[in-house]
């Protein structure tokens, strides 16, 4: 990873000007308030499901796959696997794709400047959308969704920011200004893609079901295999963006500020985006489109430990991660066995609490 | 004489290719001589009392069901145009015309005498009342009584009562023989039932769930909470089906979603199942399975077929 620093030691660290600029912050805290809901979420999300076993027969199970030899403690071969193969899978990859939701939105808000930033502003939904849709329209194996998914969603964004970056708005090496246009790209190539997708989805109602499952998004399907698929993108994308932290708390101060005080923004912005995106573009890949957790996680952090990037980042993704298992949790027990779309669950909690942050003074202070 | 023979020519080739009914030579006479007075008919369907003012010759079906049922029936000769959906019998004249978003001007161009259709999409029947055009609207039924209703009343709408009649005795004694063929069990042969890889299934009393019921069988939807409220087909989740560790799994989404019996073995943790282990695992086409028309017995025997290897397994 490069610097985005233009004349500044290696490593992401803002310079000494800037860091003197900012405000004290201690992340510690509110890191281990965030590690123990996660905690408690995972337990919770191992214990909880349909088959209703009981807490006993789970811990039993837990113990017989864990402890190096293996014991039996009669465990039914079944209950092993509904823990081992359904369970477990699903709870970390919904930690992994939550964590991944929530840095990439927080890290967006922070280098775009603006509140309303998720993880899917630059197209990465759209063009992941129509990945799985061409697959599944042109009757492909399920394996080949998540890669289908990945490239349409990294395509996207790439067209988004060639296209964005190059327009005349830009101005100069700091590009203060090309943010803007950015955005708009983002939401001109979401569009059209959006607009291939429907039409595609449209013209082959057979798989309309498929499809729409995909889009609405879900860990149902969880399996070993996505998590090991995701694991490397978001640990390098989660190392990244917390890498960069402190020039994001920079760049709170505005464009033209942060990039007197030596910060390059374009490279900024470009290494934030390029992590952002093959990060969320594994999470949506393996869960489709799960919605708001990008904006919910991140604002709630703010408001309740403070706006610091150096908190909001690491936060967000602990936090995250405990978000997306409990949604999940609800998602597969309100109407077990049917599963509630989680889409449903995190835009259901996401609605009212909008209302709740525009609603509150400090947000608007706070904010981005 | 010139049409009634070409009428029970193409009678004849429409239910051997259709539906491997043997009886049609001589049941299409008996067509001939009811067909002069049956009409105006007033046929019973899901829009109520629809009446037919003469016997059609121009018909547009827009569900693959009533395609079949029309075929088998010796009205193929009358079918205009069939939806894009309607892909069998292989030589039923299908079009782009869409049953799932029925588009009434493409469908009023093909001039039909006579519209069947399954459900009542986007206003069909009243957008269609307005050009004089009688539609039967034929959904699907709950139980096999409903289908042997629908036979009579297409029978009556197409005037080929007779033929719709023998049809309906033909699929009843079939069904008989699949059922006394079937291997007895001392305890209902439970199963699970999947409609596609969400674990939509579906319960016992459903029209597909009755029918395998005639075969002792019962499915592990039943006990979902959801079951009752969604119609008879909830979803269920992977960890239910683990928990329920059914006798059988049928699979109704080969074609759409490819799966096998390989495929689900390779789910995970789905190899420990009873039926895995046992290979009890039976693949429908899941345009029969959904279809509720002459091959329903296709489907039975199918299941039959299934349950008699897994008995000598």
């Amino acid at each position: 990873m490069k610097s985005a620093v233009r004349k500044a030691a290696p490593g992401a660290r803002a310079p000494r000007t800037a860091r003197a600029a900012l405000p004290r912050a201690r992340p510690a805290r509110a890191i281990a308030v965030a590690t123990a809901i996660l905690a408690a979420a995972l337990l919770a999300g191992v214990a909880i499901g349909p088959a209703g076993l009981p807490l006993s027969m789970v811990a039993r199970a837990l113990a017989s796959g864990l402890l190096p030899w293996h014991p039996g403690l009669g465990v039914p071969a079944i209950d092993a696997a509904i823990i081992w193969q359904i369970r477990l899978p699903r709870v970390v990859l919904g930690a992994l794709v939550g964590a991944m939701l929530s840095a990439g939105g927080a890290a967006y808000q922070g280098v775009f400047r603006n509140p309303l930033a998720d993880p899917y502003l630059l197209g990465v939904a759209a063009g992941g959308g129509l990945g799985a849709t061409i697959v599944i329209v042109a009757g492909g194996s399920a394996d080949l969704l998540p890669p289908a998914a990945f490239l349409g969603a990294a395509a996207a964004v790439a067209v988004t920011y060639v296209l964005g970056a190059g327009t005349p708005a830009r101005r100069g090496p700091g590009s203060v200004g090309a943010t803007a246009s950015i955005v708009l790209a983002g939401v001109a190539v979401a569009a059209l893609l959006t607009a291939v997708q429907t039409y595609l989805q449209q013209q082959h109602y057979q798989t309309l079901q498929e499809v729409y499952t995909w889009i609405l998004g879900g860990l149902s399907l969880a399996t070993w295999s996505d998590v090991l698929l995701i694991l490397p993108y978001v640990i390098v994308a989660g190392v990244i963006l917390i890498a960069h932290r402190r020039l994001l708390d920079v760049l709170r101060v505005g464009e033209t500020e942060a990039s007197s005080l030596g910060v390059d923004i374009a490279r900024l912005r470009l290494t934030v985006v390029v992590a952002a995106t093959l990060g969320t573009a594994a999470a949506v890949s393996v869960s489709g489109l799960i919605g708001f957790v990008g904006i919910i996680v991140p604002h709630t952090v703010r408001l309740t430990a403070g706006p610091s990037y150096r908190i909001v980042l690491p936060v967000s993704m602990i936090g995250g991660a405990a978000f997306l298992v409990l949604a999940d949790i609800a998602a597969r027990t309100v109407q077990a066995p049917a599963e509630v779309p989680i889409g449903v669950i995190t835009a259901l909690a996401g609605a009212p609490f909008f209302l709740i942050v525009l609603r509150s003074r400090r947000a608007r202070q706070d904010l981005a | 004489m010139r049409i009634p023979t070409l009428l029970a020519g193409l009678a004849v080739l429409g239910l051997a290719a259709g539906c491997g009914s043997t009886q049609a030579s001589n049941t299409s006479a008996t067509a001939k001589a009811t067909a002069g007075h049956a009409f105006p008919a007033s046929v019973q369907a899901a829009n109520g009392t629809v009446r037919v003012p003469a016997r059609p010759t121009a018909i547009v079906s827009l569900s693959p069901t009533a395609t079949e049922m029309l075929y088998a029936i010796g009205a193929g000769h009358q079918v205009k145009a069939v939806d894009a959906d309607s892909d069998y019998p292989a030589q039923a004249p299908r079009t782009k015309l869409s049953g799932f978003d029925p588009n009434v001007e493409a469908i009023v161009a093909e001039k039909p005498d006579l519209v069947v259709a399954a459900g009542d999409t986007g206003g069909l029947t009243r957008k269609l009342a307005g050009f004089s055009i009688p539609v039967l609207d034929l959904p699907a039924p709950a139980n096999l009584a409903g289908e042997y209703a629908e036979f009579a009343e297409l029978g009556r709408a197409t005037g080929h009562r007779a033929q719709a009649e023998h049809e309906v005795a033909t699929v009843r004694s079939q069904i008989r023989q699949i059922v006394a063929a079937a291997p007895h069990h001392a305890r209902p042969v439970t199963y699970y039932y999947e409609l596609d890889q969400t674990y939509y299934s579906v319960t016992s009393g459903t029209f597909v769930g009755q029918l395998l019921g005639l075969l002792g069988m019962k499915s592990i939807a039943d006990q979902a909470s959801g079951a009752a409220s969604s119609g008879g087909y909830p979803q269920l989740s992977a960890e239910y089906i683990l928990r329920a560790n059914p006798d059988y799994i049928i699979l109704a989404d080969t074609v759409c979603c490819h799966q096998d019996a390989a495929t689900v073995a390779k789910r995970p943790g789905w190899s420990g199942l009873a039926a895995v282990k046992a290979g009890h695992i039976i693949a429908l086409n899941d345009d029969i399975a959904s279809r509720w028309g002459p091959r329903v017995t296709d489907l039975l025997r199918d299941v039959e077929t299934g349950l008699t290897k897994g008995m000598t397994r």
